[in-house]
């Protein structure tokens, strides 16, 4: 900011300083006020010996407790995985894993057996969970039209075949593409997130000991955000109230083997407020996650939900992960009032609280043996 | 050769000017008289300005990522994420650009709009000043501003005389004589004006304000014109009735305005780490960059070429490398955060917060002449609190400038009492001198009245002492009204002497060029002025030579005692011993002294003298010579009537605040034009040189040898090395401190010269700077800026250059930091200043209070800002390793665009711009306070790095955190808690909170800004977050707002406030640890003093005595001449009428023939080129 050294006022502005007969002496005394003084009123706060070492002894006693009480909690919930990946020879899912061709119309079906040691009381929460699987990567996380997403009949136009035309018909989003459309259908719902939505179905059977098979009913709904449920997802109302009408003119995604209007038969529960695809729609934060599948109601009776015993689960095998290493997960939990089983957020309290009072002790020997507590008289010049 | 290449230069490259020919001159399209300092007008606002701010490098740099932006590949944020910020700081930068323009279009149309009279079709009319063209002729009033550069024709004046003030030009405040060319001077009224048809051919506009060349073409002649024939724009017209002008340069070709040329743009130090550090920045930004693109490289191969059934490639991307190349600018986008483009306008928004202080302090503005502090430059300020040199003018900064006549010794009788303590100057001890002369200066101070009664008694030799004083000056007199004197003087000394005589009953009435009118103990009597031997730096003394009514000649001489005393008779051995112990008296106590003497003459004497003096004065070479010898001859066995002690007034608290400052370990340096015993004189009054000294080394050698070998000297050895270690990182300073304590450096400045040659030069820094004072005396202002730049090569310190006058100007626009006085001096010192005020003692304050509260401000900014952005932006290279380094953000869009502008810029804001860590008298009582800044403690590349680690350390504890605590975590209704938009809203709060808890601890001084600021900022943060997460907007704008519903999904999580409060503690409590520790181990003097509460009072002591001084005479030449040639007489104030005839005097003959020479010579050579 380059300033010129002459202005104008600059000139002019002597005459009146060094004509003291001007008579229009304004009186330049700047304004007595405390803000223009400096000298606002203000708490000036000082860390001192008084002040810090509490505070310190304060946080570890906080932090202790909460800590002990969130690992408590947390090893109180019962967890159970099983991976169902069958990249191994001995897994029953080898051959759906190994035979798997995107052109299969007819699924796969995988049994595998596994024990429960544990009742497990309460709802139980049945996740499926995958690694390896980039739900987080800039390109993956964009591609979605949440205009379509949202009922907007707009984004289900055919694109435009002419110029004049598409300034009015708005196609799916291009953030879609190359999941936009197919020979100039728009794809519903379009992106690269719909797409690659994971359709395994799991079934959970009960192996009585009398040996009998009984299956255990999964709730699929209640499974979402409300927000997502209610407001985010929505079909697009057209002039009917059929599904199959309203998505006229539209195309699957290709990875999918049915339309989203034949996602369920509830039409609750269908389209685009499908609770499966909304979940796979609330993309992950990280490369290895797990997301809500299915919740085992607990019976109104006294008897656990999962009593102990052998389960098996039944996979329809549709989701090809092992291209890219990547790996699928079964998981049953129980859940809290924090929520499912997390030892680390335990431990980290207790560690931080234990450091900090650590500290406090340290910190107050450092202060008594070298501390500067006369400081008064250390004051020179 | 050398002539005719002049002409051929002024024949080409020349400017003609017809004087009332506006047709003529129109033809060479000169610059109208309007004067347009403005930038811009409203049609070209919007465009110029955008140009000049995109010039900025930073704001093009914006500009280059916002392009990227727009590259779909690449866009990692949306282009709102730039262009909100850059729009807002370039929208703020222009507001203040349109602010100062509009400024200067009202000061510009005020000047413009003046009225001028110009003369037009042979009468005058009123004009605007921008009406007026090239070629005008404008009449001139006196006490009016010159409207453009003028060839003066005529004056009211006889021999076309006029007088100007240049003081808006050059700062001189004494007044100048312009005469017009002979042949205009006779054209006196606009009837004969009008008819005037010369042509001036002249030099083309330039900036030299003392050099004017130019022919006059008038009726076939040729008569040259130089400088002494302009007026120029910005002088004022004085003593003059009114004058006529011929315009020959208008409006923006005037030689003012030529000579506002582009100031040197100053950058602090501070400003000058920034620009290393943004670079190193970059340069990090660009390695992170590199590093994620690599990762991004083998990500694409190893995992994404695999992954493509479910994510294919970019349409133009076809293989891993160019995906890289792409992620590398996506990376830039994201992580351009480190350097926030906030950065520079809240740099600038805190030093303009902080130049308003200064400009609001009341502690610093001065009654008496109604000046407040101001700082000219709002870029400065933090600087203010790392200056480690002061180089300060002598004149009118440590002295008002005013004398007073303080003690005189008459006949071996001393008289005059010590009147050091200014307090016990009270009005009841003062003489009453209203009672005994009605003609009394009622400002005049004098404390013996035993000298009063000597002179009512009727005591001859007073008598004669104050006859003298009364006769022997060049002061001019007005008399406005009976006995209401106003004397006019060369110098403040003789002021002082005039008056003095005045009180004493001896009154200065009146003078002609023939006559000196004196009321003596209220009887006027009238000498006639013989002659008047002029002062100068040589003889060191003047004489008058008067026959008084009786008819006695008697020559009154005063001067120096050391030249003076020579010429005595020998009859006044027993009084010369006396007065001599009397003048030795005087000058320890700090006063400039003069000797008085007389001589008669007989009428013979006076006649053969005389004769030989007009003899030399006919002298045509050795002129010079010629009169000194006659000088001479009659200054001999002269009769010693007594010596004059006159004290020069320091400012107001000067010795206080030199005490203080160097205190604070700030050396401070004279440099002064007067002469070495003045200097020394004033280095004591003003305790920067005390009698406790082991030694004051006096180098005076006019030699290269001489000088080397003063510099070298016995006594120098030794103690010079301690002083090498310049800025930065200096050790104990202690030892250095202690021993350059008790030695004083005076140095003159034919000396100096030498001592600055390449090869003396270091020598002479570790000497001078060894030294706890140094004086440069006789210094020229080229001489004063190159010691300033010395200081600043070879120290690397921070200077910083007080001043008033014209001389200043050089010093102060070449060290880091210029102060103006605003004083006596003009205001060309203040305009070329950067802070300007009208105390020397405001010094401390501004540095010690203002300077080093700036520099604590800003430094505490700068660390926390680097500290925030870092733990802002680093967060997405952590986040890179997680999500196949696709640069995808960590954070919601909106919040990367607000987190700067919105939620942390205030409270940073107001602690650079509110924090105090001690109150301001603090700072003044324990000047060491200042040092943290002259050792650049507070903000340097360690406290950078220490900076960006804990940034960065934040940024580690952020990411992984809430990576550890939410990869498993579920909401209490089962719906797993490790979605991105959870862990976006989960970290971004965290981050918030994070930052508000640090700036929490950072801030030491809470006014109700700060409160307002740290928690509107952390409650905006959480009504906007749940603004743009809720319904209502995502309703409108469905691909707009992804995040609808996430903070309240969020932020009702146990879990995530549980995260929160782990990821705060981890951050903070090892911050909170190591500051306490450095608190209670090594405390700063601050810390220890902020909780230090009792008062210290009373620490610096009175002035004391002082040492040998000298003689000093600021006077001109030349004057005497001016006075007896009638030429200065305004007709107005004497009747002259019978001089105005008679006024054949040298000087104005020398001037005319010297005038007559030129335009012959310079005639021929016209010739010889046509």
């Amino acid at each position: 900011m380059m300033a010129s050294s002459y202005s104008a006022k600059d000139e002019d502005g002597h005459i009146t300083v060094s004509g003291p007969g001007g008579g229009t002496l304004r009186n330049k005394k700047p304004e007595n006020t405390a803000f223009k003084q400096q000298r606002l009123p203000a708490w000036q706060p000082i860390l001192t010996a008084g002040t810090v070492l509490p505070a310190f002894f304060i946080i570890g006693l906080i932090f202790i407790p909460i800590g002990i009480g969130l690992y408590v909690t947390s090893n109180n919930i019962k967890e159970f995985e099983i991976d169902y990946t069958g990249d191994d020879t001995s897994s029953p899912c080898y051959n759906c894993a190994k035979n798997f061709s995107w052109n299969n119309t007819k699924s796969c079906t995988c049994t595998i057996p596994f024990q429960l040691d544990q009742p497990y009381e309460s709802n139980v929460f049945m996740y499926y969970g995958l690694s390896n699987f980039y739900q987080n990567h800039r390109r993956y996380v964009k591609s979605r039209d949440d205009s379509q997403l949202n009922g907007n009949i707009d984004s289900l136009k055919v694109g435009a075949s002419s110029p004049m035309a598409s300034r009015k018909k708005k196609k799916p989003s291009k953030e879609c593409e190359p999941y936009a459309s197919i020979d100039n259908k728009p794809i519903a719902p379009c992106g690269a997130i719909a797409n690659s939505m994971f359709n395994d179905t799991l079934k959970l059977f009960y192996n009585d000991p009398n040996g009998t098979s009984v299956p255990i009913p999964l709730t699929s709904t209640g499974i979402a955000w409300w927000t997502d449920k209610h407001v985010k997802f929505r079909n697009p109302v057209g002039t009917n109230s059929n599904l199959t009408a309203v998505f006229q003119g539209t195309v699957k995604p290709v990875n999918w083997h049915r339309p989203v209007y034949e996602l369920d038969t509830d039409p609750e529960n269908n389209g685009f407020i499908n609770e499966d695809f909304i979940v796979w729609m609330r993309t992950a934060a990280l490369p290895t996650f797990r997301k809500l599948y299915r919740i085992i109601q607990k019976k109104n009776n006294m008897a656990p939900t999962l009593p102990r015993g052998n389960y098996t689960l039944v996979v329809d095998y549709n989701y090809p992960v092992r291209s890219f290493e990547g790996r699928k997960r079964m998981i049953l939990s129980t859940i809290s009032w924090m929520g499912g089983k997390n030892p680390f957020l335990g431990i980290a309290y207790i560690t931080v609280g234990s450091v900090c009072f650590f500290l406090g002790v340290v910190l107050l020997v450092i202060h008594h043996k070298y501390g500067n507590r006369n400081n008064s008289a250390n004051i020179s010049n | 050769t050398f002539c005719s290449y002049y002409f051929i230069h002024l024949i080409c490259f020349s400017i003609r000017v017809r004087a009332n020919d506006r047709e003529y001159n129109e033809k060479f399209q000169y610059a109208s008289n309007c004067i347009m300092t403005s930038k811009y007008n409203i049609i070209t606002f919007l465009p110029v300005n955008l140009f000049e701010q995109f010039q900025e490098v930073a704001n093009t740099y914006f500009l280059f990522l916002l392009i990227l932006q727009l590259i779909p590949q690449i866009s990692s944020l949306s282009w709102f994420t730039t262009i909100v910020p850059l729009a807002l700081v370039l929208s703020i930068t222009a507001v203040k650009d349109a602010t100062d323009d509009y400024f200067r279009h009202k000061s510009d149309n005020q000047v413009n709009n003046r009225q001028s009279q110009v003369l037009i079709r042979g009468s005058l009319q009123n004009e605007k000043w921008m009406n007026v063209r090239v070629g005008d002729i404008i009449k001139l009033e006196n006490n009016q501003f010159v409207a453009a550069d003028l060839l003066l024709l005529s004056s009211t004046e006889p021999h076309g005389l006029c007088y100007i003030e240049t003081a808006e030009l050059d700062g001189e405040t004494n007044m100048k004589v312009r005469q017009s060319v002979s042949v205009t001077s006779e054209l006196g009224d606009p009837n004969n004006l009008a008819s005037f048809d010369g042509e001036v051919v002249c030099e083309p506009p330039n900036n030299k304000l003392d050099r004017f060349s130019g022919t006059l073409y008038w009726r076939e002649k040729k008569y040259s014109l130089t400088n002494q024939n302009m007026l120029l724009r910005g002088c004022v017209l004085r003593n003059t009735e009114a004058c006529y002008g011929l315009v020959i340069f208008a409006g923006p070709d005037t030689k003012l305005m030529q000579n506002s040329g582009r100031t040197k743009f100053k950058r602090t130090s501070i400003d000058r780490l920034m620009n290393t550090l943004v670079l190193w920045i970059f340069g990090f930004l660009v390695c992170m960059g590199m590093i994620l693109a690599v990762g991004n490289a083998g990500w694409e191969k190893e995992v994404g070429s695999l992954f493509q059934s479910y994510l294919a490639w970019d349409t133009p991307v076809n293989n891993f490398l160019f995906s890289a190349f792409l992620s590398f600018w996506s990376y830039v986008i994201i992580l351009n955060t480190v350097v926030p483009i906030s950065l520079y306008v809240s740099v600038e928004v805190i030093r303009l917060g902080h130049s308003y202080f200064i400009n609001w302090d009341q502690q610093m503005f001065c009654s008496q002449c109604n000046t407040a502090a101001e700082a000219r430059t709002t870029t400065l300020n933090e600087e203010l609190g790392q200056v480690e040199y002061i180089f300060s003018d002598k004149t009118g900064t440590l002295t008002q400038n005013i004398m007073t006549f303080n003690k005189c010794s008459i006949n071996g009788q001393s008289y005059g009492k010590d009147t050091h303590n200014t307090c016990a100057c009270s009005r009841d001890r003062m003489l009453d001198f209203s009672l005994f002369n009605p003609l009394a200066d009622p400002d005049f101070c004098f404390y013996d009245d035993k000298l009063l009664e000597s002179v009512k008694v009727g005591d001859s030799c007073t008598h004669e002492f104050f006859r003298l004083l009364s006769l022997c000056h060049t002061v001019m007199s007005e008399e406005k009204s009976e006995g209401e004197l106003v004397y006019k003087a060369q110098s403040p000394d003789e002021g002082a002497l005039v008056t003095a005589a005045r009180n004493f009953g001896f009154v200065f009435r009146s003078r002609t060029p023939g006559t000196i009118t004196t009321t003596e103990m209220g009887r006027t009597v009238t000498y006639s002025l013989l002659a008047i031997l002029d002062f100068n730096n040589i003889r060191k003394r003047m004489s008058v030579i008067v026959r008084n009514p009786e008819g006695r000649i008697r020559l009154y001489c005063k001067g120096a005692d050391t030249v003076l005393l020579e010429r005595l008779h020998p009859c006044n051995q027993e009084v010369m011993s006396i007065t001599s112990d009397h003048l030795n008296e005087y000058a320890a106590d700090g006063l400039r002294t003069l000797a008085l003497a007389y001589r008669d003459l007989s009428e013979d004497e006076w006649e053969a003298w005389s004769e030989s003096h007009r003899f030399a004065d006919k002298a045509t070479d050795c002129r010079e010579d010629r009169l000194a010898a006659a000088y001479e001859e009659v200054e001999q066995n002269m009769m010693l009537l007594g010596a004059t002690a006159i004290e020069d007034k320091l400012q107001e608290g000067v010795p206080e605040t030199i005490a203080v400052l160097s205190l604070a370990n700030i050396k401070i340096w004279v440099l002064t034009g007067d002469k070495q015993e003045t200097a020394v004189n004033i280095g004591y009054s003003c305790k920067m040189l005390t009698d406790d000294m082991t030694e004051v080394f006096i180098i005076s050698g006019h030699t290269v040898q001489s000088v080397r070998q003063e510099l070298r000297s016995e006594g120098m050895q030794g103690w010079r090395e301690p002083c090498f270690n310049g800025n930065g990182f200096k050790e104990g300073q202690e030892g250095g401190d202690t021993a350059g304590g008790k030695f004083a450096l005076v140095i003159n400045g034919h000396s100096l010269a030498h001592a600055l040659e390449a090869d003396m030069e270091a020598e002479f820094v570790s000497t001078a700077c060894a030294c706890k004072a140094v004086i440069c005396c006789r210094v020229t202002p080229l001489q004063k800026a190159q010691v300033v730049e010395l200081i600043k090569k070879r120290k690397k310190a921070v200077t910083l250059a007080i001043g008033d006058g014209a001389n200043d100007i050089s010093m102060i626009k070449s060290a880091h930091i210029g102060v103006g006085i605003s004083g006596q001096e003009g205001i060309q010192a203040v305009l070329a200043s950067d802070y300007s005020f009208s105390q020397f003692r405001f010094l401390q304050r501004l540095l010690l209070v203002h300077g080093r509260w700036s520099y604590l401000r800003m430094c505490r900014f700068l660390c926390y800002f680097f500290y925030k952005n870092f733990a802002f932006t680093m967060v997405h290279f952590w986040f890179g390793f997680f999500c196949g380094f696709s640069a995808q953000t960590v954070y919601d869009q909106y919040f990367i665009t607000l987190f700067n502008i919105v939620y942390t810029s205030l409270p940073v804001l107001a602690m650079g711009i509110f924090d105090q860590d001690v109150p301001d008298h603090r700072s003044l009582e324990y000047p060491k306070l200042y040092e943290p800044g002259q050792l650049n403690l507070l903000f340097n590349k360690r406290e950078f790095f220490i900076c960006i680690a804990q940034g960065i350390y934040t940024s580690v504890v952020l990411f992984f955190v809430p990576y550890a605590v939410l990869s498993n975590a579920t909401q209490s209704n089962g719906v797993p808690l490790a979605d991105y938009q959870t862990f976006a809203v989960t970290t971004a709060t965290a981050l918030v909170i994070v930052v508000s808890v640090q700036i929490v601890l950072d801030t030491g001084f809470w006014t109700v800004f700060n409160h307002v600021f740290v928690w509107g900022s952390l409650g905006s943060y959480f009504i906007i977050m749940f603004a743009l997460h809720s319904q209502t907007l995502f309703r409108i704008f469905p691909n707009q707002f992804h995040f609808v519903g996430s903070a309240q999904s969020t932020l009702l999580q146990p879990v995530v406030w549980l995260t929160i409060a782990l990821a705060t503690a981890i951050c903070i409590v090892p911050v909170l640890a190591f500051r306490f520790l450095k608190l209670d181990l090594k405390p700063q003097l601050s810390d220890t003093v902020r909780k230090h509460t009792k008062t210290q009072q009373g620490r610096l002591g009175a002035r004391g005595g002082s040492r040998r001084s000298g003689y000093a005479f600021a006077h001109q030449e030349g004057f005497g001449e001016l006075i007896t040639s009638g030429k200065n007489m305004r007709l107005s104030s004497l009747a002259l009428a019978s001089f105005a005839s008679r006024h054949s005097s040298s000087w104005i003959d020398t001037l005319h023939t010297q005038t007559v020479h030129t335009v012959c010579f310079s005639g021929e050579n016209t010739k010889t080129v046509i």
